[in-house]
């Protein structure tokens, strides 16, 4: 089993969003960032083993053997190249010319900014019929309703992990973490990427986690002062096995993470406080550069069948939002990680992340003061 | 001209290579600072002044002051430690020498991050340090040692700590012993002697060890996230958040340029303090 913790969700979806609005805010630069590209005529009885594909994706996302049974099943070739972080495949593709990609894996408001940009095809969806495994809700999302320019591979939440047995109590908000029991000081950690650094204060505190007016963001600041004064670390990438050796007792976490804690300790939960949370997305884009949609177009609808797509849950403990790959789970895995039985109405609750333009240099800077403090 | 020519041909490939890998992106940074940021990283190229304006924000320039304070107290201590250690490994006899210099580096063939890591697991509340202090019964809870300010001078020291002793291993080995039996038959004792002969003659030694420790050591930025669990920010976790977080390379070029006009006159005070107490001979 794959357990290398996708780094990418620390730094990339750090980066998180690009909503419509802030390629006008983002001043300067690239605002002419407007033209969504018109679909291509495509050939739906296109010979697909003469084409090939080239495929980004972050490290072990997805079954290793894909190319091999994807050949075997369509008859295209697949190279795979691998990706660290949002910003590090967006170079590749906005940096103009055929980036040689036919398929990437970005983060929802990614995926925007390069429909924005007119340099993502629309989804053609004639072409990809396991479109219809996906939630309902899985075509509504924030940064592309729909799905006309990018089809959703896993979705998730943020929330707290924790060990009932050294808290003594279930918690069940925000501030169970931002100003805990005395008992529990020192024994709590928080995400240390901007976003999700500030985003509990931000929840407990009735705020947007887009928030960028600089009286609420006082308040934030003020909130995680003070909140460091209890806090173990900051921690992106080993707070759930502070939580297997108790040296924690309850983190901020996202919820697939949580569940490499539950592996090792069934004492471990993972709850999405009262307040409220993000939704994050990761998604496939086919580029506009692609000489290969057609076999583009069948490695997406490949992904989204069942048996492959099943794969990011059972590997990696991800939720997919492919209704008859989760319905395909083993009732047993969902019971030993029951976040993973979240249903897509509650994940939709959560609010989607969006670029913030300019205020991510207000967020940084608060991060640094907190730091600082 | 035949003499120019050898001295080109033995300085000229370390000379380019240094040319090529440190000059030029050291100019890349210089240029990043008067660019504005790109939406993903990178640069929009219309010049600024803002990125110097935010640096001497009080909040960075607090930054700043903790990374002075933190490889300042490394730097000390280093030269605390450092100093006998170098002192006694110049006088061992000659196989003892050796095996004492190999055990000195000896250290730096492991990753430095698993080393860190390995602080890790003596520091922390379950960790072997606690761990024995309570099964010997001297303390009741175990103590908070990792994540704290000490922690970070703890890793940074041990790091570091060869780099100061090897450059007064050098100075104190070549001092000639003759100069202590000319101080002992005109009447000094052995502090005395150690005072007025073998400090004065170690001082440069001193200077390039203690910058040795301290310009890595105010850079570091492996150190304060691992062992000081994020909580304290130095300049080097600055810097690198701007690149690879909060997407800012210009303010984070700017950040580094600072540091690096700091140490450049850190290096140049040196040279310029070793010239004077060596008399100019061979500085």
């Amino acid at each position: 089993m794959s357990r290398i913790p996708p780094i990418r969700r620390a730094l990339a979806g750090a980066a998180a969003a690009a909503l419509v609005l802030a390629a006008a805010a983002c001043g300067g630069g690239d605002s002419g960032a407007t033209a969504q590209a018109t679909p291509d005529a495509l050939n739906p009885s296109a010979d697909l083993t003469k084409q090939t594909l080239t495929v980004s994706n972050w490290d072990a996302y997805m079954p290793e053997d894909l190319p091999t049974t994807f050949e075997k099943a369509v008859g295209s070739k697949v190279t795979v190249t691998k990706h660290a972080t949002n910003e590090e495949i967006m170079a590749k593709l906005t940096a103009g010319g055929d980036s040689g990609i036919d398929v990437a894996f970005v983060s929802g408001p990614f995926a925007q900014a390069l429909a924005e940009q007119g340099l993502v095809e629309p989804i053609h969806a004639d072409l990809i019929p396991n479109l219809a495994n996906l939630y309902p809700e899985a075509t509504n999302l924030a940064y592309d309703p729909g799905n006309k320019f990018s089809v959703p591979y896993t979705w998730g939440t943020t929330g707290l992990c924790y060990r009932s047995d050294l808290t003594g109590y279930e918690p069940d908000s925000w501030n169970d973490l931002l100003s805990p029991k005395p008992e529990l000081a020192k024994k709590i950690t928080m995400l240390q990427t901007d976003r999700w650094l500030m985003l509990p204060a931000q929840k407990s505190l009735g705020y947007s986690a887009n928030t960028t007016d600089p009286a609420e963001l006082a308040k934030v600041k003020e909130k995680l002062t003070a909140a460091k004064q209890s806090l173990l670390a900051f921690d992106d990438t080993t707070f759930y096995s502070r939580l297997v050796s108790g040296e924690a007792a309850l983190v901020e976490a996202w919820d697939g993470w949580c569940n490499y804690g539950i592996t090792d300790n069934d004492k471990i939960k993972f709850t999405v406080p009262k307040e409220g949370s993000d939704l994050w997305v990761d998604t496939m884009v086919v580029l506009k550069t692609s000489k290969n949609k057609e076999a583009a177009h069948a490695f997406i609808n490949y992904i989204l069948d069942p048996k492959i797509h099943s794969w990011a849950v059972q590997n990696i403990l991800y939720k997919v939002p492919n209704k008859a790959a989760m319905e395909s789970i083993d009732p047993a895995l969902i019971k030993q990680y029951p976040n993973l039985a979240t249903t897509p109405a509650d994940l939709l609750k959560g609010e989607t992340l969006v670029d913030l333009g300019e205020g991510a240099t207000d967020y940084s800077r608060i991060v640094t003061e907190v730091a600082a403090s | 001209m035949k003499r120019s020519l050898e001295r080109l041909t033995l300085l000229g490939p370390g000379l380019g290579y240094l040319t090529v890998l440190m000059v030029v992106p050291l100019a890349l940074v210089l240029s990043y600072t008067i660019f504005q940021r790109g939406r993903f990283g990178g640069l929009v190229y219309e010049p600024t002044t803002e990125n110097f304006l935010r640096a001497v924000d009080p909040l960075y320039l607090d930054v700043l002051v903790t990374s002075v304070e933190i490889a300042g107290v490394t730097t000390v201590l280093a030269l605390l430690l450092g100093f006998p250690t170098a002192y006694v490994i110049a006088r061992l006899p000659g196989k003892w020498k050796t095996i004492a210099l190999v055990g000195l580096v000896l250290p730096f063939w492991t990753n430095f991050l698993i080393r860190t890591y390995a602080w890790i697991v003596l520091l922390s509340p379950a960790g072997m340090i606690n761990d024995a202090l309570t099964g010997w019964g001297l303390i009741d809870e175990p103590l908070q040692l990792l994540y704290t300010k000490p922690a970070i001078v703890a890793g940074l020291l041990y790091a570091y700590l060869p780099l100061m002793v090897l450059p007064l291993f050098a100075a104190l080995e070549k001092q000639d012993d003759q100069l202590l039996e000319a101080a002992a038959n005109l009447g000094a004792r052995p502090a005395k002697a150690f005072l007025t002969v073998t400090l004065p003659l170690t001082l440069p030694a001193v200077i390039t060890g203690c910058v040795f420790v301290f310009v890595p050591s105010i850079g570091n930025f492996v150190v304060p996230e691992l062992l000081g669990g994020g909580q304290t920010a130095m300049v080097g976790n600055l810097i690198r958040d701007q690149f690879l977080k909060a997407r800012d390379w210009p303010f984070g070029a700017t950040l580094a340029l600072i540091l690096v006009a700091m140490l450049m006159l850190l290096l140049m005070l040196q040279a310029w303090s070793a010239r004077r107490l060596t008399g100019d001979k061979n500085a």
